[in-house]
């Protein structure tokens, strides 16, 4: 650095120290050598360096990295955990799968198994719609009421899970509900003239105070043209998806504008069929969950169940 | 000159050339460690703590293969800190984690008792009890057995390498790691089935961290016992910083009775004991002091108050036909008082140990009447808050709500779960039958129970919160177990 190699070096007289032979202005510094411990740590960590090039990923190629010669692969180890826990759950989801409703339920720690099994599943891919808890939103139906569209109890609630709604499946639920404005089928006066009817149906009447002329006119078009899905009482229809009316619980909300939107309109939503993603051991402990959360209906010769017989996941 | 010769004369020549490398003077912020060669002495003290030793190292080394039958899956190990099973066993007493309290609890008593003994006898921890203290003192004896004692050990350190002096540090650093070894073996026996961790460490099956942790007992019992020794005591401990607080003058401490040795000097035998103190100044309390100080320099935060000098110095008087006691538990106020020539006393009755005392039984008392009077049944309640409460279909409103029924008794227990405060709310869980309002739950042994259950409260029920509180009663005699209040959110209209 200095020229001064051969010559003899400054002495700093107040510290006893070398100096480099730099001088600013009258300033100079002192040489003072890095402290030894200091030192070989570095050179340690140089040497650590390069065996670690040696033996593990290091070095960015074009077309890949540097294996190294341990082969060490994080990528390889987490999926080596993942099967090593799918492996181990695997006999849980078997005896979930093979086992009956009343089984899980009488069962506490299969019940339990189902409902964590449920929880987690439930908030990585259902959550996301029907609301943390099954909470519902504006064309999400809760899931924790009593009120069921394609019925609440488990055989519903897991052939539901399975072929999903409009989803595609050739077994999927599916209904439809006429759009009646946006499709001319009546007129715009007919349409406010059943709005008023449906809201004198249930409890939103105290809400919305429906006009009693105009529900008199609107109940003639609903007979016509609404009682043949939702029934001629308007409790709804299970086999065909059709919500009931006289309760106030409602999917696309409540208010007059949003009653009088849907029956212009007739939205459905879409549901997947979770049997692409899930194995059927989770779709059944999903539908635990599902049911635990307060709504699930106890099993009654459900017109729906029938078709839940049948093996899911094809 | 040494320990051999000083032995063989009997009166006049006891003098050792030692001197004390621990000493206030020689203090600085950190000091190169000088080795120390304590010699053996024989005695009152001695006895005490080879005793001690005994006791301590027995209890340290046994604990873990006492075994206690419990019922059921627990395990049958009589201490045992599970974490796995997040449970802490003690012979008859299994604690949860959330009463970690009775831990603070004993922390509290232990610091107690310290500053009780410290107020009354000063440094006894140190001297007798302290792990640090305990394994030196078997590390300095493992150096005696191989290498000899003190003059011996000089020698060695200055004789040059030979193939002897190899074979014999060879030897003792060996037995070192062993007992070091063992030490790290023997901690981790106290978190997991002893035989099972034994076999497992030795048959290389043990978890990495068993391995870890053993190797890190080892190291730092190999290397605070083996290499450090005094230096914990003088530059790491803070007890020798907080003695200070805790002694007052009438403390008895291991004190060199000032009024009574000095002035000191080289004594013949034969001649007289007129206008001199008793000390002859042979040093034998520095010889065998394994901290390196010279107690007569007075009481000094090195000093462990161990109690080995009193030794080495009642030899010395017997020899020398002058009374024990030159050195010897004593208080600073004492040697005021017979320097004024009044009478010493031992005062442990004192404003200050009356106090330590009282906080010590007090403490004992309730964290006795707390572990008498333990509740092994307790009712834990979180209320869904994802929705707030549920819109049934015929108007009605409903919360949801996780129970958790604790059971700590090793039997399982059925019990009636209520809700009071809310009239016309009804319980219900999917999983149970509720009968008159009321649920029977099945809390299982040694086990957190759960279920979900829904309060349904009819329509027109009042909007806002609501208090209610979930009650467990005794389904035979109605009596309530446990409680817990939780909150009711109604929907209003």
């Amino acid at each position: 650095m200095s020229a001064s190699d051969n010559e003899p070096r400054e002495i700093d007289a107040h510290s006893g120290q070398a100096t480099t032979g730099h001088e600013w202005d009258g300033v100079k510094e002192l040489d003072t050598p890095l402290p030894r411990w200091w030192l070989y740590i570095f050179y340690a960590t140089i040497v650590a360096a390069v065996i670690y090039w040696v033996l593990m990923p290091a070095w960015p190629l074009v077309n890949g990295y540097t294996k190294g010669v341990l082969n060490y692969s994080d990528r390889r180890i987490v999926m080596e955990n993942v099967g090593a826990l799918e492996t181990a759950r695997a006999a849980d989801y078997a005896r979930l799968r093979d086992a009956s409703f009343d089984d899980i339920i009488a069962d506490q720690s299969l019940q339990e198994f189902a409902l964590a099994a449920g929880e987690a599943a439930f908030g990585d891919n259902c959550a996301t719609c029907h609301g943390a808890g099954g909470a519902g939103a504006p064309g999400y139906p809760s899931l924790a009421d009593n009120v069921w569209i394609w019925g609440g109890t488990l055989a519903d609630i897991e052939h539901t899970i399975t072929v999903g709604v409009r989803s595609g499946h050739p077994q999927a639920r599916f209904s439809q509900m006429p759009a009646f404005g946006r499709d001319g089928l009546l007129a715009p006066r007919q349409i406010a003239d059943v709005t008023e009817y449906v809201l004198s149906l249930s409890e939103a009447r105290r809400r919305a105070a429906p006009d009693a002329a105009a529900a008199a006119r609107g109940a003639i078009v609903y007979a016509e043209q609404c009682a043949i899905c939702h029934g001629a009482n308007a409790a709804g229809d299970r086999a065909q998806g059709a919500p009931s009316l006289v309760d106030d619980i409602w999917l696309y909300g409540g208010s007059r504008e949003e009653v009088r939107r849907q029956i212009e309109t007739g939205r459905g939503g879409v549901m997947p069929n979770w049997d692409r993603r899930f194995d059927p051991g989770l779709i059944r402990a999903l539908a635990v969950y599902v049911y635990a959360q307060g709504g699930g209906e106890p099993d009654a010769p459900a017109p729906a169940s029938s078709a839940t017989e049948t093996p899911a996941g094809e | 000159m040494d320990a051999m010769t000083s032995r063989t004369l009997p009166d006049d020549s006891h003098r050792i050339d030692v001197e004390a490398v621990n000493t206030p003077a020689a203090r600085k912020l950190y000091k190169k460690r000088v080795q120390i060669y304590p010699k053996l002495v024989h005695g009152r003290f001695r006895a005490i703590k080879w005793a001690a030793m005994t006791v301590l190292l027995g209890i340290y080394y046994l604990t873990p293969w006492i075994r206690w039958d419990r019922p059921g899956a627990a395990p049958d190990q009589a201490v045992l800190v599970d974490f796995e099973g997040r449970r802490f066993y003690f012979f008859f007493i299994e604690l949860w984690p959330q009463e970690v309290y009775y831990i603070t609890g004993l922390l509290i008593l232990a610091a107690l008792g310290l500053f009780l003994v410290t107020a009354l006898f000063g440094r006894v921890w140190c001297g007798y009890a302290c792990p640090q203290t305990v394994w030196t003192d078997l590390y300095i004896h493992v150096e005696r057995l191989i290498e000899g004692d003190r003059s011996a050990r000089i020698r060695l350190d200055k004789a040059p390498w030979t193939l002897g002096k190899a074979a014999r540090k060879l030897a003792k650093h060996g037995l070192w790691l062993l007992i070091a070894a063992a030490t790290g073996g023997a901690w981790v026996f106290y978190f997991g089935d002893a035989p099972t961790l034994f076999r497992e460490i030795f048959t290389g099956q043990a978890s990495p961290t068993i391995y870890l942790f053993v190797g890190v007992f080892t190291f730092t019992t190999y290397t605070l016992a083996g290499a450090m020794r005094e230096q914990v005591c003088t530059y790491m401990c803070p007890w020798p910083r907080i003695q200070a607080a805790l002694i007052d003058n009438d403390a008895l401490s291991v004190t060199y009775r000032a009024d009574r040795g000095e002035p000191r000097g080289a004594h013949k035998k034969g001649t007289s004991w007129e206008g001199r103190g008793d000390c002859i100044d042979c040093n034998q309390c520095v010889a065998a002091c394994p901290q390196g100080i010279d107690i007569r320099m007075g009481d000094q935060l090195e000093c462990i108050n161990c109690a080995l000098c009193i030794d080495a110095c009642d030899a010395v008087m017997r020899r020398i036909d002058r009374p024990i006691g030159l050195i010897a538990y004593d208080s600073p106020a004492n040697v005021a008082r017979r320097r004024r020539g009044e009478r010493p006393k031992v005062r442990l009755v004192r404003p200050r140990t009356i106090l330590y005392a009282v906080l010590l039984v007090a403490v004992a008392a309730l964290m006795l009447t707390q572990l008498v009077n333990r509740q092994l049944l307790s009712l834990d309640v979180v209320r869904d808050r994802s929705p707030p409460f549920v819109r049934l279909a015929d108007g009605s409103v409903r919360n949801n709500y996780l129970i958790k029924v604790i059971n700590m008794a090793p039997a399982a227990r059925t019990l009636a779960l209520r809700v009071e405060g809310a009239p016309h709310a009804d319980l219900a869980s999917f999983a149970h039958e509720t009968r008159d309002g009321a649920i029977l739950v099945s809390a299982r042994a040694d086990a957190v129970t759960t279920l979900r259950v829904h309060v349904t409260a009819q329509r027109g029920a009042a909007a806002g919160p609501r208090d209610i509180a979930f009650v467990l009663r005794d389904p035979q005699t109605g009596e309530a177990i446990a409680e817990s209040p939780s909150v009711f959110v109604g929907g209003g209209p």
